[in-house]
Protein backbone atom coordinates (compact mmCIF):
# COMPACT_ATOMS: atom_id res chain seq x y z
CA UNK A 1 0.00 0.00 0.00
CA UNK A 2 1.30 3.46 -0.75
CA UNK A 3 1.08 6.28 1.80
CA UNK A 4 -2.25 7.63 0.51
CA UNK A 5 -3.87 4.19 0.50
CA UNK A 6 -2.55 3.55 4.00
CA UNK A 7 -4.04 6.82 5.23
CA UNK A 8 -7.39 6.01 3.59
CA UNK A 9 -7.40 2.59 5.27
CA UNK A 10 -6.55 4.12 8.65
CA UNK A 11 -9.20 6.81 8.31
CA UNK A 12 -11.79 4.20 7.26
CA UNK A 13 -11.13 2.19 10.39
CA UNK A 14 -11.12 5.22 12.71
CA UNK A 15 -14.35 6.53 11.18
CA UNK A 16 -15.94 3.12 11.54
CA UNK A 17 -14.98 3.04 15.22
CA UNK A 18 -16.36 6.55 15.81
CA UNK A 19 -19.60 5.62 14.03
CA UNK A 20 -19.87 2.54 16.24
CA UNK A 21 -19.72 4.30 19.59
CA UNK A 22 -21.84 7.25 18.47
CA UNK A 23 -24.49 4.84 17.08
CA UNK A 24 -24.84 3.33 20.55
CA UNK A 25 -24.46 6.62 22.46
CA UNK A 26 -26.95 5.66 25.20
CA UNK A 27 -24.48 2.90 26.15
CA UNK A 28 -21.24 4.75 25.52
CA UNK A 29 -21.58 8.52 25.98
CA UNK A 30 -24.56 9.02 28.26
CA UNK A 31 -23.79 6.73 31.25
CA UNK A 32 -20.37 8.26 32.11
CA UNK A 33 -21.88 11.75 31.97
CA UNK A 34 -24.61 10.78 34.44
CA UNK A 35 -22.25 8.85 36.72
CA UNK A 36 -19.79 11.73 36.88
CA UNK A 37 -22.58 14.24 37.53
CA UNK A 38 -23.52 12.04 40.53
CA UNK A 39 -19.90 12.08 41.75
CA UNK A 40 -19.82 15.87 41.47
CA UNK A 41 -23.11 16.24 43.37
CA UNK A 42 -22.40 13.71 46.13
CA UNK A 43 -18.63 13.87 46.64
CA UNK A 44 -18.06 17.40 45.43
CA UNK A 45 -21.05 19.27 46.80
CA UNK A 46 -22.63 17.27 49.61
CA UNK A 47 -19.69 15.46 51.23
CA UNK A 48 -16.95 17.69 49.83
CA UNK A 49 -18.17 20.75 51.73
CA UNK A 50 -17.62 18.84 55.00
CA UNK A 51 -14.18 17.52 53.99
CA UNK A 52 -12.73 20.97 53.52
CA UNK A 53 -9.64 21.84 51.48
CA UNK A 54 -7.32 19.29 49.85
CA UNK A 55 -3.77 20.43 48.98
CA UNK A 56 -5.03 24.01 49.32
CA UNK A 57 -8.00 23.63 46.96
CA UNK A 58 -11.71 23.04 47.52
CA UNK A 59 -12.53 19.32 47.45
CA UNK A 60 -14.64 19.83 44.31
CA UNK A 61 -11.73 21.46 42.46
CA UNK A 62 -9.42 18.70 43.66
CA UNK A 63 -11.52 15.79 42.41
CA UNK A 64 -12.58 17.25 39.02
CA UNK A 65 -9.27 16.45 37.19
CA UNK A 66 -9.20 12.95 38.71
CA UNK A 67 -12.76 12.20 37.68
CA UNK A 68 -12.16 13.46 34.14
CA UNK A 69 -9.08 11.24 33.95
CA UNK A 70 -11.01 8.28 35.35
CA UNK A 71 -13.61 8.68 32.58
CA UNK A 72 -10.93 8.91 29.91
CA UNK A 73 -9.13 5.79 31.18
CA UNK A 74 -12.20 3.56 31.50
CA UNK A 75 -13.78 4.67 28.22
CA UNK A 76 -10.60 4.39 26.15
CA UNK A 77 -9.96 0.93 27.52
CA UNK A 78 -13.47 -0.44 27.27
CA UNK A 79 -14.08 0.98 23.79
CA UNK A 80 -11.17 -0.90 22.24
CA UNK A 81 -11.66 -4.02 24.35
CA UNK A 82 -15.34 -4.38 23.47
CA UNK A 83 -15.07 -3.24 19.85
CA UNK A 84 -12.12 -5.45 18.95
CA UNK A 85 -13.56 -8.42 20.81
CA UNK A 86 -16.92 -7.94 19.04
CA UNK A 87 -15.03 -7.95 15.74
CA UNK A 88 -13.39 -11.20 16.79
CA UNK A 89 -16.67 -12.66 18.02
CA UNK A 90 -18.61 -11.74 14.86
CA UNK A 91 -15.56 -12.64 12.77
CA UNK A 92 -15.72 -9.24 11.07
CA UNK A 93 -12.03 -8.92 11.98
CA UNK A 94 -11.53 -11.15 8.92
CA UNK A 95 -12.57 -8.18 6.74
CA UNK A 96 -9.38 -6.46 7.89
CA UNK A 97 -7.21 -9.57 7.93
CA UNK A 98 -7.88 -10.47 4.29
CA UNK A 99 -7.20 -6.88 3.19
CA UNK A 100 -3.72 -5.55 2.44
CA UNK A 101 -3.91 -3.21 5.45
CA UNK A 102 -0.71 -3.55 7.51
CA UNK A 103 -1.13 -4.76 11.09
CA UNK A 104 0.15 -1.49 12.52
CA UNK A 105 -2.72 0.32 10.74
CA UNK A 106 -5.27 -2.06 12.28
CA UNK A 107 -3.73 -1.45 15.71
CA UNK A 108 -3.51 2.33 15.21
CA UNK A 109 -7.10 2.45 13.92
CA UNK A 110 -8.47 0.79 17.05
CA UNK A 111 -6.27 2.92 19.32
CA UNK A 112 -7.43 6.14 17.65
CA UNK A 113 -11.03 4.96 17.87
CA UNK A 114 -10.59 4.29 21.59
CA UNK A 115 -8.96 7.68 22.05
CA UNK A 116 -11.84 9.37 20.22
CA UNK A 117 -14.31 7.90 22.69
CA UNK A 118 -12.10 8.37 25.76
CA UNK A 119 -11.34 11.99 24.94
CA UNK A 120 -14.92 12.62 23.83
CA UNK A 121 -16.28 11.38 27.15
CA UNK A 122 -13.55 13.36 28.94
CA UNK A 123 -14.76 16.48 27.18
CA UNK A 124 -18.39 15.77 28.11
CA UNK A 125 -17.43 15.22 31.77
CA UNK A 126 -15.41 18.47 31.70
CA UNK A 127 -18.48 20.32 30.42
CA UNK A 128 -20.63 18.69 33.13
CA UNK A 129 -18.10 19.75 35.78
CA UNK A 130 -18.55 23.39 34.71
CA UNK A 131 -22.05 23.25 36.22
CA UNK A 132 -20.42 22.64 39.61
CA UNK A 133 -17.20 24.63 39.61
CA UNK A 134 -15.09 27.10 37.65
CA UNK A 135 -12.20 25.28 36.00
CA UNK A 136 -8.86 26.93 35.52
CA UNK A 137 -5.85 25.44 33.74
CA UNK A 138 -2.38 26.31 34.97
CA UNK A 139 -0.62 24.35 32.21
CA UNK A 140 -3.02 23.80 29.28
CA UNK A 141 -0.51 22.12 26.92
CA UNK A 142 0.66 19.68 29.57
CA UNK A 143 -2.97 18.92 30.47
CA UNK A 144 -3.83 18.07 26.86
CA UNK A 145 -0.61 16.10 26.35
CA UNK A 146 -1.08 13.91 29.40
CA UNK A 147 -4.74 13.17 28.74
CA UNK A 148 -3.99 12.24 25.10
CA UNK A 149 -1.11 9.97 26.11
CA UNK A 150 -3.11 8.32 28.88
CA UNK A 151 -5.99 7.69 26.50
CA UNK A 152 -3.59 6.13 23.98
CA UNK A 153 -2.00 3.95 26.67
CA UNK A 154 -5.29 2.53 27.91
CA UNK A 155 -6.57 2.04 24.37
CA UNK A 156 -3.56 -0.19 23.73
CA UNK A 157 -4.28 -1.98 27.00
CA UNK A 158 -7.86 -2.63 25.86
CA UNK A 159 -6.57 -3.98 22.55
CA UNK A 160 -4.26 -6.50 24.24
CA UNK A 161 -7.08 -7.56 26.55
CA UNK A 162 -9.38 -8.16 23.55
CA UNK A 163 -6.70 -10.11 21.66
CA UNK A 164 -6.26 -12.45 24.62
CA UNK A 165 -9.98 -12.71 25.45
CA UNK A 166 -11.91 -15.83 24.51
CA UNK A 167 -15.28 -14.79 25.88
CA UNK A 168 -17.07 -11.58 26.84
CA UNK A 169 -16.32 -12.20 30.55
CA UNK A 170 -12.63 -11.90 29.75
CA UNK A 171 -12.96 -8.27 28.68
CA UNK A 172 -14.72 -7.24 31.89
CA UNK A 173 -12.27 -8.89 34.32
CA UNK A 174 -9.46 -6.36 33.88
CA UNK A 175 -11.66 -3.21 34.10
CA UNK A 176 -13.54 -4.57 37.12
CA UNK A 177 -10.76 -6.14 39.14
CA UNK A 178 -7.70 -4.14 38.10
CA UNK A 179 -8.54 -0.81 36.47
CA UNK A 180 -11.27 0.33 38.84
CA UNK A 181 -9.34 -0.42 42.08
CA UNK A 182 -6.16 1.16 40.68
CA UNK A 183 -8.11 4.26 39.62
CA UNK A 184 -9.88 4.64 42.96
CA UNK A 185 -6.55 4.17 44.75
CA UNK A 186 -4.76 6.41 42.24
CA UNK A 187 -5.36 9.66 44.08
CA UNK A 188 -8.61 10.58 42.34
CA UNK A 189 -10.41 11.31 45.62
CA UNK A 190 -7.49 12.08 47.95
CA UNK A 191 -3.92 13.28 48.08
CA UNK A 192 -1.43 10.53 48.87
CA UNK A 193 0.24 12.95 51.28
CA UNK A 194 -2.66 12.06 53.61
CA UNK A 195 -1.48 8.43 53.73
CA UNK A 196 1.10 6.93 56.14
CA UNK A 197 4.59 6.58 54.65
CA UNK A 198 4.20 2.87 53.94
CA UNK A 199 0.98 3.31 51.94
CA UNK A 200 2.48 6.29 50.13
CA UNK A 201 5.25 3.94 48.99
CA UNK A 202 2.73 1.33 47.92
CA UNK A 203 0.72 3.98 46.03
CA UNK A 204 3.83 4.94 44.08
CA UNK A 205 3.66 1.49 42.42
CA UNK A 206 0.28 2.41 40.93
CA UNK A 207 0.80 3.78 37.37
CA UNK A 208 -2.58 5.51 37.35
CA UNK A 209 -1.45 7.70 40.27
CA UNK A 210 1.12 9.33 37.96
CA UNK A 211 -1.40 10.10 35.25
CA UNK A 212 -3.98 11.53 37.61
CA UNK A 213 -1.35 13.65 39.34
CA UNK A 214 0.18 15.06 36.18
CA UNK A 215 -3.30 15.82 34.85
CA UNK A 216 -4.21 17.54 38.12
CA UNK A 217 -0.94 19.43 37.94
CA UNK A 218 -2.03 20.74 34.54
CA UNK A 219 -5.23 22.13 36.08
CA UNK A 220 -4.16 23.17 39.57
CA UNK A 221 -0.38 23.39 39.41
CA UNK A 222 0.09 20.90 42.30
CA UNK A 223 1.26 17.30 42.16
CA UNK A 224 2.27 14.59 44.64
CA UNK A 225 4.97 13.31 42.30
CA UNK A 226 7.61 14.72 39.87
CA UNK A 227 5.85 15.66 36.59
CA UNK A 228 8.75 14.94 34.22
CA UNK A 229 9.30 11.49 35.67
CA UNK A 230 5.60 10.68 35.30
CA UNK A 231 5.51 11.79 31.65
CA UNK A 232 8.56 9.66 30.86
CA UNK A 233 6.89 6.65 32.51
CA UNK A 234 3.71 7.11 30.42
CA UNK A 235 5.78 7.35 27.22
CA UNK A 236 7.70 4.22 28.11
CA UNK A 237 4.51 2.27 28.87
CA UNK A 238 3.01 3.33 25.53
CA UNK A 239 6.04 2.18 23.57
CA UNK A 240 6.32 -1.15 25.38
CA UNK A 241 2.60 -1.97 25.14
CA UNK A 242 2.42 -0.89 21.47
CA UNK A 243 5.28 -3.23 20.60
CA UNK A 244 3.68 -6.05 22.59
CA UNK A 245 0.27 -5.51 20.90
CA UNK A 246 1.80 -5.31 17.42
CA UNK A 247 3.89 -8.43 17.96
CA UNK A 248 0.82 -10.34 19.11
CA UNK A 249 -1.12 -9.10 16.10
CA UNK A 250 1.69 -10.06 13.69
CA UNK A 251 1.73 -13.55 15.20
CA UNK A 252 -2.04 -13.75 14.86
CA UNK A 253 -2.50 -14.30 18.59
CA UNK A 254 -6.18 -14.97 19.24
CA UNK A 255 -7.24 -14.26 15.66
CA UNK A 256 -5.44 -16.75 13.38
CA UNK A 257 -5.56 -20.50 13.81
CA UNK B 1 2.45 -19.45 -20.17
CA UNK B 2 0.78 -17.03 -17.75
CA UNK B 3 1.39 -17.51 -14.04
CA UNK B 4 -1.34 -19.57 -12.37
CA UNK B 5 -3.90 -17.51 -10.46
CA UNK B 6 -3.14 -19.73 -7.49
CA UNK B 7 -0.20 -22.02 -7.02
CA UNK B 8 0.21 -24.16 -3.91
CA UNK B 9 3.23 -26.35 -3.24
CA UNK B 10 3.72 -28.73 -0.32
CA UNK B 11 1.12 -26.99 1.83
CA UNK B 12 0.99 -28.50 5.29
CA UNK B 13 -1.05 -27.48 8.27
CA UNK B 14 -0.81 -29.05 11.71
CA UNK B 15 -3.13 -27.51 14.30
CA UNK B 16 -2.11 -26.95 17.90
CA UNK B 17 -3.84 -30.16 19.02
CA UNK B 18 -1.65 -32.17 16.63
CA UNK B 19 -4.32 -32.69 13.99
CA UNK B 20 -2.78 -32.62 10.52
CA UNK B 21 -5.37 -30.87 8.36
CA UNK B 22 -3.20 -30.64 5.22
CA UNK B 23 -0.52 -33.15 4.26
CA UNK B 24 1.68 -31.29 1.80
CA UNK B 25 -0.79 -30.58 -0.98
CA UNK B 26 0.08 -29.24 -4.44
CA UNK B 27 -2.52 -27.36 -6.47
CA UNK B 28 -2.59 -25.02 -9.46
CA UNK B 29 -5.56 -22.96 -10.58
CA UNK B 30 -5.08 -21.31 -13.95
CA UNK B 31 -6.08 -17.72 -14.73
CA UNK B 32 -9.69 -17.37 -15.85
CA UNK B 33 -10.67 -20.81 -14.53
CA UNK B 34 -13.87 -21.63 -12.66
CA UNK B 35 -12.46 -24.19 -10.25
CA UNK B 36 -14.20 -26.42 -7.73
CA UNK B 37 -12.48 -27.58 -4.56
CA UNK B 38 -14.57 -30.43 -3.25
CA UNK B 39 -14.35 -32.70 -0.27
CA UNK B 40 -16.31 -33.99 2.69
CA UNK B 41 -16.59 -31.93 5.87
CA UNK B 42 -13.24 -31.69 7.63
CA UNK B 43 -11.30 -32.76 4.51
CA UNK B 44 -9.15 -29.60 4.46
CA UNK B 45 -10.98 -27.31 1.99
CA UNK B 46 -11.52 -24.40 4.34
CA UNK B 47 -8.05 -24.78 5.85
CA UNK B 48 -6.54 -24.55 2.36
CA UNK B 49 -8.55 -21.45 1.52
CA UNK B 50 -7.88 -20.02 5.00
CA UNK B 51 -4.14 -20.20 4.35
CA UNK B 52 -4.57 -18.54 0.95
CA UNK B 53 -6.56 -15.70 2.59
CA UNK B 54 -4.14 -15.37 5.55
CA UNK B 55 -6.77 -16.41 8.08
CA UNK B 56 -4.91 -19.62 8.88
CA UNK B 57 -1.15 -19.85 9.45
CA UNK B 58 0.47 -22.58 7.42
CA UNK B 59 2.93 -24.99 8.98
CA UNK B 60 4.94 -25.46 5.76
CA UNK B 61 4.71 -24.99 2.02
CA UNK B 62 4.45 -22.21 -0.48
CA UNK B 63 1.48 -20.23 -1.77
CA UNK B 64 1.64 -17.85 -4.74
CA UNK B 65 -1.17 -15.69 -6.06
CA UNK B 66 -0.60 -14.58 -9.67
CA UNK B 67 3.07 -15.36 -9.14
CA UNK B 68 3.35 -13.33 -5.95
CA UNK B 69 4.75 -15.39 -3.09
CA UNK B 70 2.57 -14.61 -0.06
CA UNK B 71 5.57 -15.04 2.26
CA UNK B 72 7.37 -12.24 0.42
CA UNK B 73 4.58 -9.74 -0.27
CA UNK B 74 1.23 -10.80 1.14
CA UNK B 75 -0.14 -7.24 0.89
CA UNK B 76 0.43 -7.15 -2.88
CA UNK B 77 -1.05 -10.64 -3.26
CA UNK B 78 -4.12 -9.64 -1.25
CA UNK B 79 -5.01 -6.94 -3.79
CA UNK B 80 -5.64 -9.76 -6.28
CA UNK B 81 -7.85 -11.68 -3.89
CA UNK B 82 -11.54 -11.43 -2.95
CA UNK B 83 -13.00 -13.72 -0.31
CA UNK B 84 -16.57 -14.83 0.36
CA UNK B 85 -16.37 -17.01 3.46
CA UNK B 86 -18.68 -19.78 4.57
CA UNK B 87 -19.92 -17.96 7.70
CA UNK B 88 -21.35 -14.44 7.81
CA UNK B 89 -18.42 -12.31 8.91
CA UNK B 90 -19.62 -8.73 8.89
CA UNK B 91 -20.87 -6.54 11.71
CA UNK B 92 -24.59 -7.28 11.70
CA UNK B 93 -25.39 -3.88 13.18
CA UNK B 94 -23.76 -1.86 10.43
CA UNK B 95 -25.55 -0.48 7.40
CA UNK B 96 -25.23 -2.48 4.17
CA UNK B 97 -23.61 0.43 2.33
CA UNK B 98 -21.18 1.11 5.18
CA UNK B 99 -20.00 -2.52 5.10
CA UNK B 100 -19.03 -2.45 1.43
CA UNK B 101 -17.57 1.07 1.62
CA UNK B 102 -15.44 0.15 4.63
CA UNK B 103 -14.05 -2.84 2.74
CA UNK B 104 -13.10 -0.55 -0.15
CA UNK B 105 -11.41 1.77 2.33
CA UNK B 106 -9.31 -1.09 3.72
CA UNK B 107 -7.94 -1.52 0.19
CA UNK B 108 -7.15 2.19 0.00
CA UNK B 109 -9.97 3.10 -2.42
CA UNK B 110 -11.17 6.69 -2.21
CA UNK B 111 -14.87 7.30 -1.61
CA UNK B 112 -15.06 8.82 -5.12
CA UNK B 113 -14.05 5.42 -6.56
CA UNK B 114 -15.86 3.32 -3.98
CA UNK B 115 -19.35 4.83 -4.08
CA UNK B 116 -20.11 4.19 -7.80
CA UNK B 117 -18.61 0.70 -7.49
CA UNK B 118 -20.78 -0.01 -4.42
CA UNK B 119 -23.87 1.26 -6.24
CA UNK B 120 -23.15 -0.95 -9.25
CA UNK B 121 -22.50 -4.10 -7.21
CA UNK B 122 -25.39 -3.63 -4.79
CA UNK B 123 -27.72 -2.95 -7.72
CA UNK B 124 -26.47 -6.01 -9.64
CA UNK B 125 -26.99 -8.16 -6.57
CA UNK B 126 -30.41 -6.70 -5.73
CA UNK B 127 -29.33 -4.95 -2.54
CA UNK B 128 -29.28 -1.26 -3.47
CA UNK B 129 -32.76 -0.67 -2.00
CA UNK B 130 -31.49 -2.13 1.29
CA UNK B 131 -28.34 -0.02 1.41
CA UNK B 132 -29.35 2.12 4.39
CA UNK B 133 -30.75 -0.76 6.43
CA UNK B 134 -28.89 -2.69 9.10
CA UNK B 135 -27.26 -5.88 7.77
CA UNK B 136 -28.98 -7.98 10.43
CA UNK B 137 -32.34 -7.21 8.82
CA UNK B 138 -31.33 -8.94 5.58
CA UNK B 139 -32.46 -12.47 4.74
CA UNK B 140 -29.87 -15.26 4.61
CA UNK B 141 -29.63 -15.07 0.82
CA UNK B 142 -29.21 -11.30 0.91
CA UNK B 143 -26.43 -11.63 3.49
CA UNK B 144 -24.60 -14.03 1.17
CA UNK B 145 -24.99 -11.57 -1.71
CA UNK B 146 -23.74 -8.78 0.52
CA UNK B 147 -20.56 -10.77 1.14
CA UNK B 148 -20.14 -11.25 -2.62
CA UNK B 149 -20.56 -7.49 -3.23
CA UNK B 150 -18.07 -6.75 -0.45
CA UNK B 151 -15.51 -9.19 -1.87
CA UNK B 152 -15.76 -7.64 -5.35
CA UNK B 153 -15.38 -4.00 -4.27
CA UNK B 154 -11.66 -3.79 -5.06
CA UNK B 155 -12.02 -5.68 -8.38
CA UNK B 156 -10.09 -8.83 -7.40
CA UNK B 157 -8.69 -11.07 -10.14
CA UNK B 158 -9.16 -14.16 -7.99
CA UNK B 159 -12.42 -14.72 -6.13
CA UNK B 160 -12.74 -17.41 -3.48
CA UNK B 161 -16.28 -18.56 -2.78
CA UNK B 162 -16.54 -20.87 0.21
CA UNK B 163 -20.01 -22.42 -0.02
CA UNK B 164 -21.61 -19.23 -1.35
CA UNK B 165 -25.08 -20.68 -1.85
CA UNK B 166 -25.44 -22.63 1.40
CA UNK B 167 -28.98 -22.20 2.71
CA UNK B 168 -30.10 -20.22 -0.34
CA UNK B 169 -33.36 -21.16 -2.09
CA UNK B 170 -33.22 -22.71 -5.57
CA UNK B 171 -34.38 -19.63 -7.48
CA UNK B 172 -31.87 -17.37 -5.80
CA UNK B 173 -29.14 -19.99 -6.13
CA UNK B 174 -29.64 -20.08 -9.89
CA UNK B 175 -29.55 -16.29 -10.14
CA UNK B 176 -26.31 -16.32 -8.13
CA UNK B 177 -24.89 -18.93 -10.54
CA UNK B 178 -25.71 -16.63 -13.43
CA UNK B 179 -23.94 -13.77 -11.68
CA UNK B 180 -20.86 -15.88 -10.94
CA UNK B 181 -20.75 -17.12 -14.55
CA UNK B 182 -20.94 -13.52 -15.73
CA UNK B 183 -18.03 -12.26 -13.63
CA UNK B 184 -16.00 -15.31 -14.66
CA UNK B 185 -16.73 -15.05 -18.40
CA UNK B 186 -17.20 -11.31 -18.94
CA UNK B 187 -14.69 -9.92 -16.46
CA UNK B 188 -12.22 -12.82 -16.57
CA UNK B 189 -12.25 -13.23 -12.81
CA UNK B 190 -10.77 -16.55 -11.74
CA UNK B 191 -13.15 -18.25 -9.32
CA UNK B 192 -12.44 -20.99 -6.80
CA UNK B 193 -15.59 -22.52 -5.39
CA UNK B 194 -16.20 -24.93 -2.56
CA UNK B 195 -19.68 -26.35 -2.31
CA UNK B 196 -21.65 -29.28 -1.04
CA UNK B 197 -24.11 -28.91 -3.94
CA UNK B 198 -22.29 -30.97 -6.52
CA UNK B 199 -24.84 -29.97 -9.13
CA UNK B 200 -23.47 -26.46 -8.61
CA UNK B 201 -19.89 -27.56 -9.26
CA UNK B 202 -20.93 -29.61 -12.30
CA UNK B 203 -22.90 -26.73 -13.73
CA UNK B 204 -20.36 -23.95 -13.11
CA UNK B 205 -16.85 -25.33 -12.94
CA UNK B 206 -14.43 -26.41 -15.64
CA UNK B 207 -11.83 -27.97 -13.35
CA UNK B 208 -12.04 -29.71 -10.04
CA UNK B 209 -9.85 -30.93 -7.21
CA UNK B 210 -11.13 -33.40 -4.66
CA UNK B 211 -9.54 -33.21 -1.26
CA UNK B 212 -9.90 -35.86 1.38
CA UNK B 213 -8.09 -36.37 4.69
CA UNK B 214 -5.81 -33.43 3.90
CA UNK B 215 -4.66 -34.85 0.55
CA UNK B 216 -5.68 -33.96 -3.00
CA UNK B 217 -7.06 -37.26 -4.25
CA UNK B 218 -7.95 -36.01 -7.74
CA UNK B 219 -7.24 -32.88 -9.76
CA UNK B 220 -8.67 -32.83 -13.28
CA UNK B 221 -11.34 -31.28 -15.49
CA UNK B 222 -14.99 -31.86 -14.64
CA UNK B 223 -15.50 -33.37 -18.10
CA UNK B 224 -12.71 -35.92 -17.66
CA UNK B 225 -13.89 -36.81 -14.22
CA UNK B 226 -17.42 -37.44 -15.42
CA UNK B 227 -16.12 -39.50 -18.33
CA UNK B 228 -14.61 -41.87 -15.76
CA UNK B 229 -17.99 -42.47 -14.20
CA UNK B 230 -18.56 -46.25 -14.55
CA UNK B 231 -22.16 -46.37 -13.53
CA UNK B 232 -25.13 -44.06 -13.40
CA UNK B 233 -28.37 -44.65 -11.54
CA UNK B 234 -31.62 -43.47 -13.06
CA UNK B 235 -35.12 -43.25 -11.63
CA UNK B 236 -37.86 -44.32 -14.06
CA UNK B 237 -41.46 -43.21 -13.50
CA UNK B 238 -44.08 -45.56 -14.97
CA UNK B 239 -47.60 -44.83 -16.22
CA UNK B 240 -49.07 -47.86 -14.40
CA UNK B 241 -47.95 -49.75 -11.27
CA UNK B 242 -46.08 -53.00 -11.89
CA UNK B 243 -46.57 -56.09 -9.76
CA UNK B 244 -42.96 -57.25 -10.03
CA UNK B 245 -39.62 -55.87 -11.19
CA UNK B 246 -39.30 -56.37 -14.95
CA UNK B 247 -36.33 -58.46 -16.06
CA UNK B 248 -34.06 -56.91 -18.69
CA UNK B 249 -30.96 -58.85 -19.71
CA UNK B 250 -27.73 -57.12 -18.56
CA UNK B 251 -29.43 -54.37 -16.54
CA UNK B 252 -30.04 -54.09 -12.81
CA UNK B 253 -33.52 -52.84 -11.89
CA UNK B 254 -35.09 -52.31 -8.46
CA UNK B 255 -38.56 -51.25 -7.47
CA UNK B 256 -38.68 -48.06 -5.39
CA UNK B 257 -42.45 -47.53 -5.48
CA UNK B 258 -45.22 -49.33 -7.42
CA UNK B 259 -44.80 -46.79 -10.24
CA UNK B 260 -41.07 -46.12 -9.86
CA UNK B 261 -38.01 -48.18 -10.71
CA UNK B 262 -34.31 -47.57 -10.25
CA UNK B 263 -32.01 -48.53 -13.10
CA UNK B 264 -28.24 -49.04 -12.89
CA UNK B 265 -26.53 -48.39 -16.22
CA UNK B 266 -22.87 -49.33 -16.75
CA UNK B 267 -20.62 -47.48 -19.17
CA UNK B 268 -21.22 -48.75 -22.71
CA UNK B 269 -24.78 -49.87 -22.10
CA UNK B 270 -27.53 -48.24 -24.18
CA UNK B 271 -30.68 -46.78 -22.71
CA UNK B 272 -32.53 -47.60 -25.91
CA UNK B 273 -32.29 -51.28 -24.99
CA UNK B 274 -34.06 -50.57 -21.72
CA UNK B 275 -36.89 -48.62 -23.34
CA UNK B 276 -37.30 -51.28 -26.00
CA UNK B 277 -37.48 -54.10 -23.44
CA UNK B 278 -39.94 -52.21 -21.25
CA UNK B 279 -42.09 -51.43 -24.24
CA UNK B 280 -42.11 -55.12 -25.24
CA UNK B 281 -43.29 -55.99 -21.74
CA UNK B 282 -46.14 -53.45 -22.10
CA UNK B 283 -44.66 -51.04 -19.57
CA UNK B 284 -45.04 -47.36 -20.43
CA UNK B 285 -42.37 -44.92 -19.20
CA UNK B 286 -43.56 -41.43 -18.24
CA UNK B 287 -40.27 -39.83 -17.27
CA UNK B 288 -36.68 -40.57 -16.29
CA UNK B 289 -34.02 -38.69 -14.31
CA UNK B 290 -30.65 -39.23 -12.61
CA UNK B 291 -31.09 -40.47 -9.07
CA UNK B 292 -28.20 -38.28 -7.97
CA UNK B 293 -26.13 -35.68 -9.70
CA UNK B 294 -23.45 -37.37 -11.81
CA UNK B 295 -20.58 -35.59 -10.12
CA UNK B 296 -22.07 -36.57 -6.79
CA UNK B 297 -21.90 -40.26 -7.74
CA UNK B 298 -18.27 -39.81 -8.76
CA UNK B 299 -17.46 -37.88 -5.61
CA UNK B 300 -19.04 -40.46 -3.32
CA UNK B 301 -17.19 -43.28 -5.04
CA UNK B 302 -13.86 -41.43 -4.68
CA UNK B 303 -14.12 -40.51 -1.02
CA UNK B 304 -16.05 -43.57 0.14
CA UNK B 305 -13.02 -45.77 0.86
CA UNK B 306 -10.96 -43.30 2.81
CA UNK B 307 -13.94 -41.27 4.03
CA UNK B 308 -14.78 -43.51 6.95
CA UNK B 309 -11.15 -43.48 8.01
CA UNK B 310 -11.23 -39.72 8.10
CA UNK B 311 -14.38 -39.71 10.18
CA UNK B 312 -12.89 -42.23 12.63
CA UNK B 313 -9.75 -40.10 12.94
CA UNK B 314 -11.79 -36.98 13.70
CA UNK B 315 -13.79 -38.85 16.35
CA UNK B 316 -10.55 -40.05 17.94
CA UNK B 317 -9.17 -36.49 18.00
CA UNK B 318 -12.36 -35.26 19.64
CA UNK B 319 -12.16 -37.97 22.28
CA UNK B 320 -8.53 -37.08 22.98
CA UNK B 321 -9.55 -33.46 23.60
CA UNK B 322 -12.36 -34.54 25.96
Amino acid sequence: MNATQTLIALWTLVLKEIKRFTRIWPQTLLPPSITMAMYFIIFGNLIGSRIGDMDGFSYMDFIVPGLIMMSVITNSYSNVASSFFSNKFQRSIEEMMVSPMPNWVILAGFILGGMARGLGVGLIVTVVSLFFTRLTMEHPLLTVLVVVLTSALFSIGGFINALLANKFDDISIVPTFILTPLTYLGGVFYSISMLPDFWQGVSMLNPILYMVNVFRYGFLGVSDIPVGWALAAIFAFIIVLFVVALTMLERGKGIRS
Amino acid sequence: MAEPALSIRGLTKVYGNGFQALKGIDLDVQQGDFFALLGPNGAGKSTTLGVVCSLVQKTAGQVSIFGIDVDKDFAKAKYQLGVVPQEFNFNQFEKVLDIVLAQAGYYGMTSREALPRAKQLLTDLGLWEKRNGSARMLSGGMKRRLMIARALMHRPKLLILDEPTAGVDIELRRSMWEYMRRINQDEGTTIILTTHYLEEAESLCRNVAIINNGDIVRNTSVRELLAELDTETFLIDLAEPVAEVPHIEGFELHQIEPTQLSLLVHRGQRLNDVFKALSEQGIEVVSMRNRANRLEEMFVSMVEGSGQGAIDQRVEKKEERV
